[in-house]
């Protein structure tokens, strides 16, 4: 950050940042240079008045979100989402950090099209958007994409996403690869000889006369892929981990010193396939909803640090997508803007505490891919997010920031809010008591 | 029809079965049953839904029941319109959804629509809340009339439900005439076993009380009514390995009078919602034997789709004060 900004203190926040062990009310001084200065008790009695003070007293402050997963659209796909809107969406929901997938198009398989997605963030502001570089050329599967290209012009990680990677010869070399230049793999795991359905096999597919998908789509990838990570020492990180199978596995193959992490999804926190009664479009995405035994499990691995993040896998589809037969709907959600507040939630019935839920959304998936990121150390970028806990939040999809409203979770309502979203120091999302407002000047 | 009886059954929509209640199921059969004695008059017609549009839209092929469901509405005195797949819009691109809006537009009393989407009339019937929606068939979920031709024809055959027993054999995974069956005879107090190789039985029958059987000889054993299922031969094509051959599956789940005559009781019932491929599930003589009530079925589906379009249309209340005449 080389832009200068008018220094403040952030007062009277209960301030957790799990990556520096810290839990107490303090003020936060954030100096011009946009970074963390101090955090210490009573700072604002002391500055200036060159220094502005907000008041945030019985608020929660975090370090701004990090998100490993979301899908911002551009280039190629901008009716669904952009740079722009998909920042916005970010910052509205306390995320700060965002990682978006190669499926773009053209697909991000070049430096060229990572620079483009970098400068299109440059240019906005919003938040730090850092792509993710297709595994393999046009993500076909067939060989490997120019990685160390799209690594130097700001790429931090590895993946063909939604595609996953039948052929095990290649995601072998890939893993092998990747740990030779230091960058995870993220693997979306689904053998495609497996998964020929839209939800998950079961009773509700049954009850519901659609095809559905086992967890063994899932789980033998997942199996097949922690080999090929012990094999190469690669870091295998697999995304939206879905079932209860997995999640054993990744457990025991972590125990076993292999390099391999993994992230769960909002929506696989909180639903099951129940939810799919009704063919609400809304509820199809891959992997698909589990069970509440499945449920149970990635809840489970929150807690006991299986899992090490939560990342919503953001996918925004427009209606067109979406308002159509379920077995034709797009695959995918937006999670952005209700990430927090399905976290809170799990904190609310009891099943993690407080500090875990914040540690799930900053230090967990920093740490994670090796980031700078989701941390209020002195020194590191302000970004910070503030949180009104006593609040509540209506989800009203037409008020999302995202272009897009495909969200299983309309109508729904969520405890808590986020009252403020800082990226460099600046205010960049401020909750003004009746809307949300999002821009370089949301605050002026 | 009887005074009284409409508060018996006050949906707009018949989407399936599942959620039907027994005296609904009932009610349903018993106007059916009033309306069968009409198709045996000389004159087959009568005023009940004149003035009223029936559209059918079927985007996906059916001669059976689009044919019994235009006999259903013009022997109601109904004005019938008929949509095919290949003749609709659909094939110009155009959603599911603008189809029916714009249908809807042009103020049809009925949509009845089959189409090979689960969950497609679920779609309409939220979309379009002032048009009545009835599901002809929908993917693998439910054909809710074949479920209560189903009901009727077992009903007249073997006089009722509760304490008999129905088998299913075939592919029930990918079929809807099981789900609608299952859920009407389940509520109606009927067992329902069902056989076939493992790999066209769907997890979670269970939970519906459906024993699930791997050989012929023991589903059928006791049973009061075999309910065979038609093979499509198109999903071997496919690649489901789903089974080696229908050479292989007619010797281990096809039915024939040798099987029937060792393992069956002797007053069994045979049934069949067609179109049958003979020499596949049912051995060719046996569609028109004694225990085949086959033809039973198609007779009824005209009086049960009556009684549907009858009823969602809000029955004798309605029609008498519309001035329909019942």
């Amino acid at each position: 950050m080389t832009v200068q900004i008018q220094p403040l203190v952030l007062k009277g926040g209960r301030v957790i940042d799990p990556g520096s062990d810290h839990d107490a009310v303090v003020d936060v001084l954030i100096g011009a240079d946009g970074c963390i200065a101090e955090l210490a008790p009573g700072i604002a009695d002391k500055v200036g008045d060159e220094v502005r003070v907000i008041d945030v007293t019985g608020h929660l402050v975090t370090p701004g979100f990090v998100d490993l997963h979301t899908h911002l659209r551009e280039p190629g796909q901008e009716y669904k989402e952009t740079v722009e809107t998909g920042s916005a969406s970010a910052v509205a929901g306390g995320f700060t950090t965002v990682l978006c997938m190669a499926n773009t198009n053209p697909v991000n398989d070049t430096g060229a099209v990572t620079r483009y997605i970098v400068g299109q963030s440059e240019r906005c502001g919003l938040a730090r958007v850092l792509p993710i570089a297709a595994l393999s050329h046009g993500m076909k599967g067939e060989k490997l994409a120019e990685i160390g290209d799209m690594l130097a012009h700001g790429a931090v990680a590895v993946s063909d996403d939604g595609l996953p990677v039948m052929d095990a010869h290649l995601m072998r070399r890939a893993l092998e690869y990747c740990a030779t230049l230091g960058v995870p793999v993220i693997a979306h795991e689904e053998d495609s000889c497996l998964s020929g359905g839209c939800m998950n096999e079961g009773r509700v597919s049954t009850l519901l006369g659609l095809r559905g998908i086992p967890d063994a789509a899932e789980d033998v990838m997942v199996s097949r892929d922690i080999v090929l990570a012990e094999l190469t020492g690669g870091h295998l990180h697999v995304a939206h981990v879905s079932t209860a199978g997995a999640v054993r596995m990744i457990r025991e193959a972590q125990a076993r010193g292999v390099h391999v992490t993994t992230e769960v999804t909002p929506h696989h926190f909180t639903l099951t396939d129940e939810a799919v009664v009704g063919y609400d479009p809304d509820t199809r995405m891959a992997p698909p909803l589990r069970t509440e035994e499945a449920r149970q499990a990635v809840v489970e691995g929150l807690r006991d640090g299986t899992i090490c993040c939560i990342a919503t896998d953001h996918a925004p589809h427009a209606t067109v997508e979406k308002e159509v037969e379920f077995e034709l709907a797009a695959n995918g959600v937006v999670g952005l803007e209700t990430a927090w507040g399905l976290t809170y939630r799990l904190v609310q019935q009891g099943e993690i505490d407080l500090t875990t839920a914040v540690r799930l959304l900053t230090s967990g998936p920093s740490s994670c891919f090796g980031l700078s990121t989701g941390t209020l150390a002195v020194g590191a970028s302000a970004d910070v997010t503030v949180i009104d806990l006593e609040a509540t939040t209506a989800v009203d999809v037409s008020a999302f920031h995202s272009r897009s409203s495909n969200s299983p979770f309309k109508g729904w309502e969520l405890p808590s809010r986020i009252a403020r979203t800082l990226f460099g120091g600046r205010t960049v999302y401020l909750w003004d008591g009746e809307e949300g407002r999002v821009g370089l000047e949301a605050d002026l | 029809m009887a005074e009284g009886t409409q508060s018996k059954f006050s949906r707009k929509d018949l989407l399936g079965l599942k959620d039907l209640s027994a005296e609904e199921l009932r009610h349903l059969l018993d106007v059916a049953e009033q309306f069968r004695g009409l198709n045996l008059r000389a004159i087959k017609k009568v005023p009940t839904l004149r003035g009223k549009s029936v559209v059918h839209l079927f985007l996906e092929p059916s001669t059976r029941t689009r044919t019994s469901f235009d006999i259903a509405a013009k022997r109601l005195s109904a004005d019938t319109f008929s949509i095919s797949g290949s003749s609709s819009s659909t094939t110009k691109g155009e959603t599911l959804l603008d189809t029916a809006r714009n249908l809807a537009a042009m103020h049809p009393d009925i949509i009845v629509l089959r189409h090979k989407r689960s969950g497609a009339p679920a779609l309409l019937s939220r979309e379009l809340p002032g048009t009545c929606i009835v599901n002809a068939g929908d993917g693998f979920c439910e054909h809710p009339t074949q479920g209560l031709l189903d009901m009727l024809t077992i009903r007249r055959s073997i006089g009722g439900f509760r304490g008999r027993t129905v088998t299913i054999v075939g592919d029930i995974m990918h079929s809807r005439v099981a789900r609608s069956a299952i859920y009407g005879l389940r509520t109606m107090g009927a067992g329902v076993r069902v056989c076939g190789p493992r790999t066209l039985i769907p997890p979670g029958l269970d939970s519906l009380g459906v024993e699930a059987h791997d050989h012929l000889e023991t589903a059928i054993a006791g049973a009061d009514v075999v309910m065979m299922l038609r093979i499509q031969q198109e999903r071997l094509a496919r690649g489901g390995h789903y089974f080696p051959s229908t050479r292989e599956y007619s010797r281990l789940w096809g039915l024939d009078r040798s099987k029937l005559a060792r393992w069956a009781r002797k007053d069994v019932i045979v049934m069949h919602p067609g179109p049958v491929n003979r020499g596949v599930e049912l051995e060719p003589e046996l569609a028109d034997s004694k225990w085949s009530v086959i033809l039973n079925q198609v007779e009824n589906g005209v009086a049960v789709r009556m009684a549907v379009l009858y009823l969602v249309l809000g029955g004798e209340r309605a029609a008498r004060s519309e001035g329909r005449g019942v």
